[in-house]
C-alpha cells in the first residue's frame, strides 16, 4: 500500500511546477495553465486525504474546486480575449498599465 | 499492485506537469496538460473516487481544456522564444519550497494505511451516492453558492468578451491588421 506521504510529495511537486510556471513564462495563457496545475495538485491532496482518513468531505471539496476552476477559466480567457483585442499582445511584461 | 499503479500514474503526472511548463509552444503544453488530466483521473480511481475521476475527465479534459485550445488557436499565439528573466530566481524558489514541503511531510508522521478498511457502508453504497448524499445534505449551502459562482462567471465572461464593452470600438488588433 502506498503511504499517504507519497501522495503529498507528488502533489507538492506538481504544485511547485505550477508556481515556477507562473514565475517564468511570458505568455498569459501559459500562466493560466500553470494555475490549473496548482489547482490539480491540491485536488490530488484532497482525494488522497479523503481516502486515507475515510471521510467524503475531501471529495466534496474537490467538487467545489472544480466549479471554481471552471469559473476561473471562463473569466480568465474572456479577460485574455479582451486584452488581445485592446493591445494586440498577450505577453505578460507588456501589460504594465497598472504597474507601479 | 497498488504501489505499482501509483508509480506509473505519479511518474506520468510529474513528467507531463514539467512538460506543460517547459514546452515552448502553447499548443503542446495544452496537449501535455490533457495527458496529465487523464492520469490524475486514473489516480482518483485507484483512490476509490470514481465519481471525481469521471467529473475530472468530463469537466477538465472535456470542457476546460477545449476552452484553452480554442483560445490558443483563436489568438494564434506565437511560441515563446525565452523564459522571463527571473528564470533562475523562480527555479531556486521552487526548489526551496519543494524541499521545505518534503521535509515537513517526512517529519509529520502521516498515516501509512487507510484508517479503516473500506468494506464498510461508504463503499457498499457506492462512491457517487455517498458524494451526492454529502453534497445535498451537509454541504447544501456551499453547493448553492457554487451555482451562484458559475452564474457570475457566465455573465462576466459574456460581458468581457463582448465587442465594444471593453476598450475601443475598433480594436488595436484589428487596426494592426488593417494598416498592413
Amino acid at each position: 500500500m502506498t503511504p499517504l506521504s507519497s501522495y503529498m510529495i507528488l502533489s507538492a511537486i506538481v504544485f511547485v511546477t505550477g508556481v515556477v510556471g507562473v514565475l517564468i513564462r511570458r505568455n498569459i495563457i501559459m500562466i493560466l495553465l500553470s494555475i490549473e496545475l496548482m489547482l490539480n495538485a491540491t485536488n490530488i491532496n484532497f482525494v488522497a486525504f479523503s481516502y486515507y482518513l475515510d471521510n467524503v468531505a475531501g471529495q466534496v471539496f474537490v467538487f467545489f474546486a472544480l466549479t471554481v476552476a471552471a469559473a476561473e477559466v471562463a473569466v480568465g480567457l474572456a479577460i485574455i480575449i479582451a486584452l488581445y483585442r485592446g493591445k494586440a499582445t498577450i505577453a505578460a511584461e507588456e501589460l504594465n498599465l497598472m504597474k507601479w | 499492485m497498488g504501489s505499482l499503479s501509483f508509480l506509473y500514474f505519479g511518474t506520468v503526472i510529474v513528467l507531463t506537469a514539467v512538460l506543460v511548463v517547459a514546452l515552448r509552444k502553447p499548443m503542446y503544453s495544452v496537449i501535455a496538460l490533457l495527458v496529465m488530466f487523464f492520469h490524475i483521473a486514473g489516480l482518483f480511481v485507484t483512490l476509490h473516487a470514481e465519481f471525481l475521476a469521471a467529473v475530472q475527465l468530463i469537466v477538465y479534459a472535456g470542457a476546460i481544456l477545449v476552452l484553452y485550445l480554442f483560445v490558443v488557436m483563436l489568438l494564434n499565439v506565437k511560441e515563446d522564444d525565452s523564459y522571463q528573466r527571473q528564470f533562475r530566481l523562480g527555479m531556486g524558489l521552487g526548489l526551496l519550497a519543494l524541499a521545505e514541503v518534503v521535509y515537513i511531510v517526512s517529519a509529520a508522521g502521516l498515516p501509512e494505511e487507510p484508517v479503516r478498511e473500506r468494506a464498510t457502508a461508504a463503499v457498499s453504497a457506492g462512491n457517487t451516492e455517498t458524494v451526492g448524499r454529502a453534497l445535498y445534505t451537509t454541504y447544501l449551502f456551499p453547493f448553492e453558492v457554487a451555482s451562484l459562482i458559475l452564474l457570475v462567471a457566465m455573465i462576466g465572461a459574456i460581458f468581457m468578451a463582448k465587442k465594444g464593452m471593453m476598450g475601443p470600438e475598433t480594436p488595436k488588433a484589428v487596426q494592426a491588421v488593417e494598416s498592413k
